[in-house]
């Protein structure tokens, strides 16, 4: 079948069985490989891509159900020349150590700030307990995404 | 006057972050090659039965299959799996096949494999392999060895029993004080590393290369060449990005050699990634034990001696570490402890679950848990405080260096190198702040009962022998250093630029670091046991110090000067006022390689504190507070050192609460998934406090550092299981086992108030 | 775990969605949000030939509050049941359930529907449903029908939905002002699903408790009303007494299951545990 959306700002077109997942047409067809796969159930959250925004689990979703979405993957949150506020604060917060659970964290990050640039601790925390890291112990993860906050908070005019 | 680099010891950011957090890593599976196919395995469904015959007719029938690959393939003689660490003939016979080979003896060996044009196809494939295994009795338990047996002629089910000894344990019994017994159980869990296991391998006729390799590369290609009947020059391993190890990624599996072997065979590449359902199933397994001991001390709490029995279920077969947890358990039960005498017996059980291998700590997180809980039962039965106690056993630096139990067979002895251990304990209750929450031991607050714990440690790191580095001054100025030493996430490229950096003086922007290609170094032995900062960088001082050599020989040639008379300044060779940039020296670049020999074991070494919050009626535990203070001789890069802390206390957190791999009477594993194998989460652990101190160098290296890295996780389960218990003192709870989930906490409770009540009963009766 | 091969259709209408569904005798079924359903194809323990996507249905996700009840459509996600700020008002003890389903990205794609249809004996949605009698409507070939949610669930994993029908909305009572309320649940993490949970309400008329509806999950096949402890509870004061008759009553009327993480004493104690706070807490 045929599927047509948007991935990372681009119109793009494939054919896929019906049975491959978004996270699995991602990869091997888009070759957009940023988006990893350490479950394949649902659990983990190192899939994690934006679908019209929010986040979701691309190994949950079918490749044709993404059909006329817009479609952000981390490779699309990142800019060649430097890196972005928010993967700045991972960095500099020694966020990330293996790298591969990050991709996952960085968008579910992006679109809880991008709606709640607010949030607090508990709510940082909440949201990020759907995203398994065996390496950092989430610590340096949380403090990343508080410091980050900033880079969102003043898009808006206060 | 320039001043000199000092990389070493700051908190440098990471360049491999630049490409992680881009989605640019490449992890293997994100490696293709043209032509390739897939591969998928078929694993046994049965736990234990001889294979009568695997028919295969229907799954090649299928569009898009084009081999399925048996035992019958692999000549008559399929190759095993040695041993890698303490290599002992009488293991031999419990090495694994690199396939099924007669019997099948855990859920999850692998039986078959199919190579097909797609991943989903392979899977398809799977369920048309009809395969014949007549069920033998499953042994999943200390208490049915003998029900059957995993390899007939061995004639029982016990692979190995290690012994530590030191000292006289039998006198010490007899004239201490005080004696006492526990008897204790670690549930078998695992490392369960994100990113799930994969290979790629291309076979061109002449050279076999194999993208995926990590930790060992250098060991697993002489095994996989031997097995393959391949000259070692033909076989190339090549590491890429790693999603962690944590001791278990990297070891030979039978997947090094079944996917090569089938690039060979189907004269094709051939690409295969693990799922994590079957992970679960193939990856190695960890630490289960079960422990009867005894403590004998004086009446002031002197440990006089440990005494006891530790049986390790080692799954079906003994893998290529396997040895190393059980032996650990016995040799490091004294920790930081002056304890004399020592008779510790350490039996490894075949059963018929997943083989099991080293995982961050091996051996010493279930050992610390025994050994901690037996000091806190003893100073609560002689009434000496807690902390007191230890301070009364803790060895002290002018012993040092002191020896710890050895170990036979494959004798070894080990000491402990330097150490204050009073010092970390003192800053550790400081930092925790001990005195003030002295107050809630035992204490009923808001409906939680609240407790505290500390305990002690020791993390052995940078096992030898060797350990090789090679420098190549580029000719545009660059230095390449090319290691033996492997990544895993731990930061590697980053920490050894650091030491590059400061070896060599040159600009830290001009070191590109490279590792874990078996065509880079001559031979590398890789990243465990905490070595890759000892190692890798003593490697590379050696290395830098020849190559400052190196360029003094050639710039003195061309500024017309003795060798002793060339300056360096990190970029320039100078004499007087004539100077020569680095990539002026040669039209070629120039190379060295240096190698690093080393015996002895670093011993880093530290004190954790917690206090914690207890719902007596979910059995529901809260960690309000925990400080972890360690002390590894030099810190490379506080930044990364820091992180690898807090994540192996989260690890060890997770075994201490959460993760456990069930198996039922059938040997099938229960626990098949991240929705029943229940891992850490952002919103479980949050308040964890660490502390590095540099207090005493290792005196055996040239950087002065000790291996560090697994330390964090090593204490965790002693301490959790002393604060619970310190938490419920007035029902007199004592948590024995491990984990400590909620059910479990509960029913001990349950059992003390049933306890107190039949005592109160009796009591009303006089 | 690449998924087996199935057909899929994206119908415009939900005539034809359940036509669809008639057409494969059983081997075809719905997705939507699919957080249930694909780790289950994931896994290959449902092997489905055609799968019938409802994206492509029209008013099947309003959140309707009159003064007859709250209507969730089956499509409505959990995200928006959170956003929506006079749910928080209209149904107090359905925004607190459904704060503990799952976590962030499931919230996103996970439906009222997919989780009624799929009728884990511990979901939250299924709780909700059997404490507070609520009404579902289901299209099918036959028709249009309305199922009581006591007759709904048949078991684990198992309703009354036949292959070819799809269950469109859920229809919640009204909430009386004043009314008092209880949702606790346990899990062994945030997200994960309940060992136990209880969700209450009843209302106070002279100081005493009336029509007191409490509903347990995780403590059997399916969600549970425990009649049993209502009928303790009923007419009385609520105080220490009634509080330990309800926890004996609750103790002895329920038969819960054993699985690796928690045995059968155990849940039954957990729930036992639940009730007796959660009916301290709304006395508050």
């Amino acid at each position: 079948m045929k599927v047509n959306f948007e991935l990372n700002g681009k119109r793009v077109e494939t054919d896929v069985e019906p049975r491959m997942t978004l996270a699995d047409c991602i990869r091997d067809h888009l070759r957009q490989t940023g988006t990893h796969l350490a479950c394949e159930h649902g659990v983990c959250g190192a899939c994690t891509v934006l679908v019209n925004g929010e986040a979701v689990r691309s190994c949950l979703i079918l490749a044709v159900q993404a059909q006329d979405e817009r479609v952000l993957t981390v490779e699309g949150l990142s800019r060649e020349e430097a890196l972005t506020p928010l993967q700045s604060a991972f960095r500099k917060h020694h966020a990330l150590q293996c790298g591969f659970c990050t991709p996952g964290f960085i968008t579910t990050a992006h679109a809880l700030l991008t709606e709640e640039p607010e949030a607090d601790e508990d709510r940082i925390r909440e949201v990020l307990s759907g995203n398994l890291c065996r390496c950092t112990g989430y610590l340096p993860i949380i403090e990343a995404v508080l410091e980050a906050r900033s880079a969102y908070t003043h898009k808006d005019d206060k | 006057m320039r001043i000199p680099n000092s990389y070493i010891g700051r908190p440098i950011e990471r360049t491999e972050d630049l490409r992680f957090l881009r989605g640019r890593g490449t992890y293997v599976a994100d490696v293709n090659r043209p032509r390739q196919l897939t591969a998928a395995i078929l694993r046994s469904s049965l736990a234990h039965g001889r294979l009568r015959g695997i028919n295969a007719s229907r799954a090649l029938a299928m569009p898009g299959v084009h081999r399925v690959l048996t035992a019958n393939d692999f000549d008559n003689e399929i190759p095993r799996i040695a041993l890698r660490l303490q290599p002992l003939p009488q293991l031999a016979p419990f090495h694994q096949p690199m396939i099924a080979d007669k019997k099948v003896r855990y859920v999850g060996e692998p039986v078959a494999l199919v190579v097909a044009e797609t991943a989903a196809i392979a899977e398809d494939a799977l369920d048309f392999i009809e395969v014949d295994i007549e069920p033998l009795p499953v042994v999943v338990a200390r208490e049915q060895a003998e029900a059957a047996l995993l390899f007939e002629e061995h004639g029982t089910n016990c692979a190995i029993s290690w012994k530590a000894f030191r000292g006289d344990a039998d006198a010490a019994f007899k004239e201490a004080d005080y004696v006492r017994r526990g008897h204790f159980k670690v549930q078998r869990h695992a490392a369960m590393f994100m990113e799930p296991r994969g290979f790629v391998a291309d076979w061109d006729g002449q050279t076999l290369t194999v993208w995926g390799a990590a930790k060992t590369a250098w060991y697993n290609r002489r095994l996989l060449a031997a097995s393959l009947r391949l000259p070692i020059e033909a076989v190339d391993l090549i590491e890429v990005d790693v999603g962690g190890g944590f001791g278990s990624r990297g070891e030979f599996y039978p997947e090094d050699y079944l996917i090569p072997a089938a690039a060979k065979l189907v004269g094709r590449p051939v690409k295969w990634n693990e799922d994590r359902r079957e992970h679960m199933m193939a990856a190695n397994h960890a630490r289960e034990v079960e422990c009867e001991v005894e403590i004998a001390a004086r009446r002031d709490g002197r440990v006089l001696g440990l005494r006891g029995q530790i049986w390790s279920d080692i799954g079906a077969y003994v893998r290529t570490n396997g040895g190393v947890g059980p032996r650990n358990v016995a040799q490091y039960m004294s920790g930081p402890y002056a304890i004399e005498n020592i008779d510790l017996k350490s039996s490894m059980l075949l059963t018929n679950k997943t083989p099991t291998g080293t995982y961050r700590g091996p051996g010493r997180f279930e050992t610390d848990f025994i050994r901690e809980r037996m000091l806190d039962l003893l100073a609560k039965d002689l009434n000496i405080d807690r902390l007191e106690l230890r301070r009364r056993n803790f060895v002290a630096d002018s012993q040092m260096p002191y020896p710890l139990a050895s170990i036979t067979p494959y004798d070894s002895s080990t000491e402990l190198d330097s150490g204050d251990y009073h010092a970390v304990f003192d800053r550790c209750l400081a930092e925790f702040d001990w005195k003030t929450k002295e107050q809630f031991s035992g204490r009923l607050i808001d409906g939680y009962y609240h407790g505290l714990a500390v305990g002690s440690f020791i993390e052995g790191g940078a096992a030898g022998p060797k350990e090789e580095a090679r420098l190549v001054l580029e000719t545009d100025g660059t230095l390449s250093v090319y290691l033996g030493s492997s990544s895993v996430g731990q930061g590697l490229e980053t920490i050894m630029a650091q030491i590059a950096a400061d070896a060599t003086e040159m600009p830290y922007e001009k070191i590109r670091v490279r590792h874990g290609s078996t065509s880079h170094v001559k031979e590398g032995y890789g990243a465990y046991h905490s070595r890759s900062t000892v190692m890798g960088g003593s490697a590379i001082l050696r290395a830098a110090e020849q190559l400052k050599e190196r360029i003094r020989a050639l710039g003195a040639k061309r500024l017309g000067c003795l060798a002793e008379q060339v300056m360096l300044d990190g970029e320039r060779a100078r004499y007087g006022n004539r100077t020569l940039r680095f990539a002026d020296l040669s039209a070629f670049p120039i190379e060295v390689e240096a190698e690093f020999l080393n015996n002895k074991q670093t011993w880093a070494y530290g004190t954790h504190a917690v206090h914690v919050a207890v719902d007596a009626g979910t059995g529901r535990v809260k960690v309000l507070d925990y400080m972890a203070v360690e002390d590894v001789g030099r810190t490379i890069n506080p930044a990364t050192l820091h992180g690898q802390t807090i994540g192996s206390i989260v690890q060890g957190l997770g075994g201490a609460f959460l993760e456990h791999l069930v198996y039922d009477a059938n040997g099938q594993l229960l626990t098949g998934s991240f929705a029943d194998y229940l891992m850490p989460t952002a919103s479980d652990f949050p308040k964890i406090r660490s502390s590095i101190v540099e207090l005493k160098r290792c005196p055996n290296n040239p950087l002065g550092a000790k291996g560090g890295g697994e330390g964090g996780i090593i204490p965790v389960g002693g301490i959790m299981a002393n604060a619970i218990a310190d938490a419920l003192k007035q029902l007199d709870v004592q948590p024995m086992e491990l984990p400590l989930s909620p059910p479990r906490i509960w029913a001990l409770v349950e059992a003390a108030k049933s306890q107190v009540t039949t005592r109160l009963e009796g009591e009303n009766g006089k | 775990m690449k998924l087996a091969a199935f057909d899929y259709a994206s119908p415009a209408t939900i005539e034809e969605a359940v036509a669809l569904l008639a057409s494969r005798s059983g081997n075809a079924k719905i997705i939507s949000g699919g957080q249930s359903l694909v780790p289950m194809l994931a896994f290959r323990l449902a092997a489905p030939e055609l799968l019938v996507d409802l994206k492509q249905l029209q008013g099947l996700n309003r959140i309707d509050i009159a003064e007859d009840g709250v209507r969730l459509g089956a499509k409505v996600r959990w995200c928006e049941i959170e956003r929506n700020e006079r749910l928080k008002g209209a149904h107090p003890l359905l925004v607190e359930a459904i704060r503990h389903v799952a976590h962030y990205q499931i919230r996103n794609r996970g439906t009222v529907g997919g989780s009624l249809a799929h009728a884990d004996p511990a979901a939250e949605m299924p709780g909700i449903a059997i404490t507070s009698e609520a009404e579902l409507m289901i299209v099918g070939s036959k028709g249009k029908r309305i199922d009581k949610a006591s007759d709904f669930f048949k078991g684990s994993l198992s309703t009354s939905l036949a292959p070819d029908e799809i269950l469109t909305e859920i229809k919640l009572p009204p909430w009386l002002v004043g009314r008092r309320w209880a949702f606790l649940e346990f899990a062994l993490r945030r997200g994960d699903f309940a060992i136990a949970g209880v969700a209450l309400y009843y209302d106070m008329v002279g100081g005493n408790i009336a029509d007191i509806h409490i509903g347990a999950i995780g403590v059997g096949d399916r969600p549970l009303r425990l009649h049993a402890v209502e009928a303790v509870l009923n007419g009385r004061k609520l105080d220490d007494v009634a509080i330990e008759d309800a926890a004996k009553a609750a103790r002895e009327s329920i038969d819960p299951p054993s699985d690796i993480h928690a045995p059968a004493e155990y849940r039954r104690a957990l729930l036992t545990t639940l009730l007796a706070r959660a009916l301290r807490q709304s006395a508050v």
